[in-house]
């Protein structure tokens, strides 16, 4: 017993140094649960109000860009508005356009955001307060950014498309066949589509939009464009690049799709499995 | 006394916020990106007692994990430049080249030593730190190309900092 506390003590240096490494390690691999390391994460107060800070400052600079980008999506919109009202006039019985209410939008602004890490995260300046829960999708004026999967009182965050721990259910939007799109970590332009099988006809520049299966998104959301793809031989799937729509080097103002269902969804899905 | 530890907790505030507002949205190319909060632990007096170097490491760490959302990551790397640290400072110099209460800095050291302390040190934490984050030996150039290129850019910025700030 004594000659081991001596060893202990002769070599704490090296034992205290093991001690750390193996807590870093365990807040590593934890990690893959976001919720239980809730604090460690830039939705907390201290670190997002500085985030909350830098951005007040640094928008001011972006003022442009983003009045340019709520112009187009205003125009958008009101294209839509006007083809809704032709339909409004030819069918004045059929409300079943307004009164789908599945989602719900509501607009944030990205207080902090990376593109080179291999798991990135926006954080947003909307919170509990603002009515942000967990699970809600952020989508920008270009289309999918990422998922909430934090939410604290003045703040929430997760991870953006560029993130290796998150994955998207995506289809193409031609032929409706479905797969599940992920980052390889590389290049923050691009993203790789999965599980599309060799019989589908595929051209460059087909577009990639969100499935709606995954509940988080409504279906039809634009993701991006098929950039190159191939097959090896002995896979039974194509691989396809997939060029992002949306740019997460200069994205700033975002929405959040908050899907009023997604409880009774969920719910009606796990009696399947429970069978 | 006091007026050294105002001195080095200011350093962290600014080194932290530096790291976490300035220097992780740098993107050289993407992937290249420098990480001079380190500069603190290479800084810190050569007596301070190696438990206290440790507990500095991983907690440093562990506040620039909590700003970019990687819980542990930064902390094992820092960790580990903490732990090397002792061992590098012997291996460069011989017993009399380091006098009582000189902190280790390019002023006092000579360039040639610093540059040796700075790149031992620097290549080690970044190597580890990019290895962790990716988890994985797959890829291992790319990887290893990625770490190389922001120690160097790391090297550059703590020399400069050394000739801009800390002349005195």
């Amino acid at each position: 017993m004594r000659s081991l506390l001596q060893f202990l003590a002769r070599f704490h240096v090296f034992f205290l140094f093991l001690a750390l490494e193996v807590i870093s390690l365990i807040l590593i691999v934890n990690y893959n649960n976001f919720q239980r390391v809730r604090f460690l994460n830039s939705s907390n107060q201290l670190s997002a109000s500085v985030y909350e800070m830098s951005s007040n400052l640094t928008s001011y600079f972006q003022l442009k860009r983003i009045n340019e980008e709520l112009a187009r999506e205003n125009a958008e919109l009101q294209t839509k508005l006007q083809k809704l009202q032709v339909l409004d006039i030819f069918s004045h019985a059929d409300t079943s356009v307004i009164s789908d209410t599945t989602y719900q939008f509501i607009p944030a602004r990205i207080i902090n955001n990376s593109v080179n890490k291999q798991h990135n995260y926006v954080t947003l300046n909307k919170g509990l307060l603002d009515g942000i829960e967990q699970d809600m999708g952020i989508i920008g004026p270009d289309g999918v950014v990422g998922v909430v999967t934090n939410v604290s009182k003045h703040y929430s965050s997760g991870p953006s498309i560029l993130n290796r721990r998150w994955r998207v259910s995506a289809k193409i939007k031609k032929n409706n066949y479905f797969g599940s799109l992920y980052w390889n970590g590389n290049d923050p332009q691009y993203a790789r589509l999965n599980e599309i099988p060799f019989h589908v006809e595929l051209a460059i520049g087909d577009t990639i939009v969100t499935s709606g299966y995954s509940s988080i998104f409504p279906e039809g959301i634009l993701i991006g464009v098929i950039d190159e793809f191939n097959h090896d031989s002995g896979a039974n799937f194509y691989q396809i690049n997939i060029r992002l729509s949306t740019n997460f080097k200069t994205i700033s103002h975002v929405e959040l799709v908050k899907n009023n269902f997604l409880e009774e969804q969920i719910n009606l899905e796990e009696q399947n499995t429970d069978d | 006394m006091i007026r050294d530890l105002l001195k080095y907790l200011i350093m962290l505030v600014v080194l932290v916020l530096l790291q976490a507002l300035i220097l992780n949205n740098i993107q050289f190319s993407g992937y290249v990106n420098p990480y001079l909060y380190v500069l603190f632990i290479l800084l810190l007096p050569f007596e301070t007692p190696r438990y206290l170097l440790l507990f500095m490491g991983f907690f440093l760490g562990l506040f620039i994990d909590i700003f970019s959302n990687t819980p542990g990551i930064h902390a094992s790397a820092t960790t580990f430049l903490a732990f090397l640290r002792p061992f590098a400072i012997d291996l460069i110099s011989s017993r009399d080249t380091i006098e009582v209460n000189t902190p280790p800095r390019l002023s006092f050291m000579g360039f040639g030593w610093f540059l040796r302390y700075t790149l031992m040190l620097v290549l080690a934490h970044h190597l580890f730190l990019f290895f962790v984050e990716v988890f994985t030996f797959e890829g291992f150039i790319y990887t290893l190309s990625r770490s190389l290129l922001s120690a160097a850019f790391t090297i550059v910025l703590v020399i400069i900092s050394q000739f801009l700030i800390f002349k005195e």
